[in-house]
């Protein structure tokens, strides 16, 4: 086999040759993979002080509080997800078009802005309160109030801007779905909830579940809310364990310990798939039918689509505009700029590297076509599914070991010390953000290859191309909108990331993320909220396409290419 | 030879899909592998493109080994240009950017010439700057050959290069794709699933079944003297019609005794199966041998009939389109077979 693949390489040199290509892959594979698989290594270290001190103590409250926040969040995304996802696909009410799309913005906003958006607005200062107060006369004490820093107030807040995961997802896969299997249901007597129950949604019910297992990872990888909120979970008990004990093998078997939940989740999303591979038995689409809703039933469907929209996008998007409105004078000034320097220095250099790797490790699989390299391209894409915080301590440990090793080294051969080359500074923070999102370009630039024909590359090659310019001449042309598309996306993602940027940053060194976050926690408010609009507009780009995708991603949809 | 092809089977991990392949291919000529899908003919042609590797065997291209096991030049450095059966056109490239795409190593001037002048050879001289998605599929199909046969290759290698085109589109074309070969000189292998089409373009022609290449030969020798069973099946119609071997040029059969030459291994006394082709079974009122119509089909310029003899034997006959006889009625038949095809009975 291997005689065969070497020649199918179309290579002149001996058989035996070294193959550069299946070689890089794998190296960087692996290299993405360290992180992981230290925080893993640290399930078999012997349990320290700290963590029987840990597992007596906060260990039941942390597993407690995440479960109640993800199964909390669960809920709340599929309510809104799917029953938004729905009206807007299959009926027809006025402003459907506009929510078609817009439902989607809530996505722009990081859990830890919205979070203390409310926080602002509903505390006992907040203008919600003095307001009431005012009215009805009250004075401290008189009266309940919904208390925002809490795990139900983290529920609602993760729901809000999680929800879109589940509704982009259960729409896709509405509008998949052929009009015949609905209408056959419609002849058979079944109305319009039936239809739903029947087999809108468990014909759509791997696509839910595969976009609640993604929101649920966001609200499990959350750490801003829960910090800010104050609330006790499996991140913020990293962070404590490794900030405040000062014990780096504690938080990592936390870290160990987490990962479990999260690999769980995929377990259970992909044992809920397999259960179910629905194939659709007709290729015949066409135009959605839409039920026609009128009267009190438009209205009770406009307000279901307009809830989260304005709950999870106007009103607090209009608090902070309101705030940085205020304020803009003082926060405006040379700090602010080199904030956003920063900010797009980190995420334009990651955003960049993570698309060159992309390209290198999907054209190699295209090349290779073997199992080693499939594999290889999984393990650089789990990334994803990996919360930053536990990605930045898999990064601390073997950084500072490789820093602490070398000065060692230097320091015994040449009495030199070379002290921190690694820890600390913009490459690990820039290598922390490749093993996260990664798996965002990677599966961009995988996805837009698949579409381009294999005999595009023989037309090349029997051209006069070699396979890397084939590579350079022929796929970067046609897939320039995709490479465009994973730019924007990791860059946006790299812009709204916190935990990972809040521990692997150079000292002194701030981004928009972490300093919206530290003045936030620091109960300046209005002051951060000029940091966190410019996170906002900038996430609403990537909503923007993925909207556009969408629509036009239906066969025999509006725009049928 | 300008291509030869020796002894060559291919395999992915598994049984061969070509196996034992020879071609022989003379500089100016146009070949054809002909076959049912599935037969490993877009292997071989693949093969010989450097996209696949041999097992066994070796290619030589100008006199030169450009395949054997373990080794392969790659497709870049072979010269052999390539018309794919999507046609593969790049869609970010507008047609003479497509056609200029093999000529990257030419001067400006050159290049712009060499453009021009296949431009006119493929008659696309006003499609200079649109995008391959305006234009129709035979059009297409016209930049497909001209892009292929800029770098003049030395061997133009065409995999079913029609199949996405209308079928009244396709022999037409073909007719046409032959003409600017010719007047180019080019050397072409073309690979397809229609014998139409192979006949309308190609001077020489295997038919290849389950990984064999079993006759290269001309058209008329495959539909006249094909040497095996499958190719007397698979090239034009007709039937099989038993017989008896009774001398040396001789058999005799239900329509009477025909003549011609009796392959080795036949001796006097054996059964053996004639094919008897539609072109071959003449209507004559004036003979004795009648054959019940059982049912016929209007082509236009000619019936065929397919016709049921007092044993129950069924053939094809072919009658100019003013012989209109209806289903039930018998006609009187003569065969008149130039050659004798012959094949053991099973």
């Amino acid at each position: 086999m291997s005689d065969v693949q070497a020649a199918a390489g179309g290579s002149e040199r001996s058989r035996l040759q070294f193959d550069w290509w299946s070689a890089g892959v794998c190296v960087v594979a692996l290299t993405l993979a360290a992180p992981i698989l230290v925080i893993f290594s640290f399930v078999f270290h012997p349990a320290g002080e700290v963590w029987r001190h840990l597992a007596a103590t906060v260990l039941r409250e942390y597993v407690t509080n995440s479960l109640l926040l993800v199964l909390g969040v669960g809920v709340g995304t599929l309510l809104m997800g799917v029953s938004t996802a729905w009206l807007c696909t299959l009926c027809r009410f006025p402003g459907r078009r506009l929510f078609q799309w817009a439902l989607l913005l809530p996505m722009a906003i990081p859990a830890y802005i919205i979070a203390y958006t409310y926080t602002g607005m509903l505390d006992f200062s907040g203008p919600v309160q003095t307001t009431l107060r005012a009215w009805f006369d009250w004075g401290y004490g008189d009266y309940w109030f919904p208390q925002v820093r809490s795990l139900g107030g983290a529920v609602v807040m993760l729901s809000l801007v999680l929800y879109p995961y589940v509704y982009l997802l259960a729409r896709a896969a509405f509008l998949e779905q052929s009009t015949c299997v609905l209408e056959v249901s419609r002849t058979l007597g079944c109305g319009p909830w039936r239809s739903f129950f029947t087999i809108a949604l468990p014909l759509a019910r791997p696509a839910i579940i595969a976009g609640l297992t993604l929101a649920l990872m966001e609200a499990l990888a959350d750490f801003g809310t829960v910090q800010y909120f104050g609330v006790n979970t499996f991140t913020t008990g990293i962070f404590r364990t490794w900030f405040g004990l000062g014990d780096s093998s504690a938080a990592a078997q936390l870290a160990a310990l987490m990962m479990t939940f999260v690999l769980v989740l995929i377990v259970l999303e992909r044992w809920s798939r397999r259960q179910a591979k629905y194939h659709h038995t007709t290729q015949r689409y066409r135009t959605l039918p839409g039920f026609q809703l009128r009267g009190w039933r438009a209205l009770g469907a406009s307000a279901v689509c307009i809830l989260p929209l304005f709950f999870g996008f106007a009103l607090p998007a209009t608090q902070l505009g309101a705030w940085a409105l205020r304020t803009w004078r003082q926060t405006l000034d040379p700090a602010f700029f080199q904030l956003v320097r920063n900010s797009l220095l980190l995420a334009a250099t990651a955003a960049v590297l993570a698309l060159l790797l992309a390209l290198f490790m999907a054209y190699g699989k295209r090349l290779r076509r073997s199992p080693l390299i499939e594999g290889a391209l999984r393990i650089a894409g789990m990334g994803y599914a990996v919360p930053g915080l536990v990605i930045a301590v898999g990064v601390i440990i073997p950084f500072a070991w490789l820093d602490n090793t070398v000065d060692a080294w230097m320091r015994s051969t040449f009495g030199i010390s070379t002290g921190l080359l690694l820890s600390g500074t913009i490459t690990a923070v820039v290598f922390a953000y490749l093993v996260r999102f990664l798996a965002v370009s990677l599966h961009t630039v995988e996805a837009a290859m698949g579409k381009i024909r294999p005999s595009m590359d023989d037309a090349g090659r029997s051209l006069g191309l070699r396979p890397a310019a084939v590579l350079g001449r022929i796929h970067l042309p046609i897939m320039r909108g995709s490479l465009l598309t994973a730019l924007l996306l990791v860059f946006v993602d790299v812009l709204k990331e916190l935990p990972a940027t809040l521990i692997l940053r150079p000292f002194n060194f701030n981004t928009l993320a972490v300093r919206a976050f530290e003045l936030a926690s620091d109960e300046m408010l209005a002051e951060s909220s000029l940091a966190a609009l410019a996170i906002v507009l900038a996430g609403l780009a990537p909503v923007i396409l993925l909207s556009r995708s969408i629509r036009r991603s239906r066969p025999g949809g509006e725009h049928a290419s | 030879m300008l291509l030869e092809v020796r002894n060559v089977s291919i395999a992915y991990n598994g049984p061969p899909v070509v196996q034992q392949a020879n071609i022989r291919l003379p500089a100016g000529a146009i070949g054809c592998l002909l076959g049912p899908s599935g037969c490993g003919k877009t292997t071989l042609l693949r093969c010989i493109a450097g996209f696949e590797p041999v097992i066994e065997g070796e290619i030589l291209l100008q006199g030169k080994q450009v395949s054997r096991p373990g080794h392969a030049v790659p497709p870049e450095r072979r010269r052999v240009g390539m018309v794919f059966q999507d046609l593969a056109l790049f869609p970010h490239l507008s047609i003479a950017n497509n056609i200029a795409f093999g000529l990257r190593n030419h001067d400006r001037a050159k290049r712009q010439l060499r453009i021009k002048e296949l431009l006119s050879l493929v008659g696309l001289e006003h499609s200079a700057e649109v995008y391959p998605h305006q234009l129709s599929g035979g059009q297409q199909q016209r930049v497909a050959l001209a892009r292929a046969m800029a770098p003049r290759p030395d061997l133009l290698l065409l995999d079913e290069p029609f199949s996405s085109l209308d079928i009244e589109l396709r022999e037409k074309l073909a007719r046409e794709v032959r003409q600017i070969l010719k007047e180019d000189g080019l050397t072409a292998l073309l690979v397809t699933h229609d014998q139409f089409e192979a006949f309308a373009m190609a001077d020489e022609i295997g038919v290849m079944h389950a990984g064999r290449l079993l006759q290269w030969d001309s058209a008329y020798n495959l539909y006249h003297r094909p040497t095996h069973r499958f190719i007397a099946d698979f090239i034009g119609q007709g039937v099989m019609l038993p017989g008896t071997v009774v001398g040396d040029r001789a058999v005799e059969t239900e329509l009477g005794t025909l003549h011609g030459r009796i392959p080795n291994g036949s001796l006097p006394g054996s059964h053996v199966e004639v094919l008897i082709r539609p072109d071959d079974v003449l209507h004559d009122d004036h003979r004795p041998t009648t054959a019940e119509v059982v049912s016929k089909v209007f082509r236009g310029a000619d019936f065929l009939y397919t016709l049921r003899l007092p044993s129950g034997a069924k053939i094809l006959c072919l009658a100019p389109s003013h012989h209109n006889h209806p289903v039930g009625h018998r006609l009187g038949i003569r065969v008149a077979v130039d050659d004798l095809v012959i094949f053991p009975a099973v």
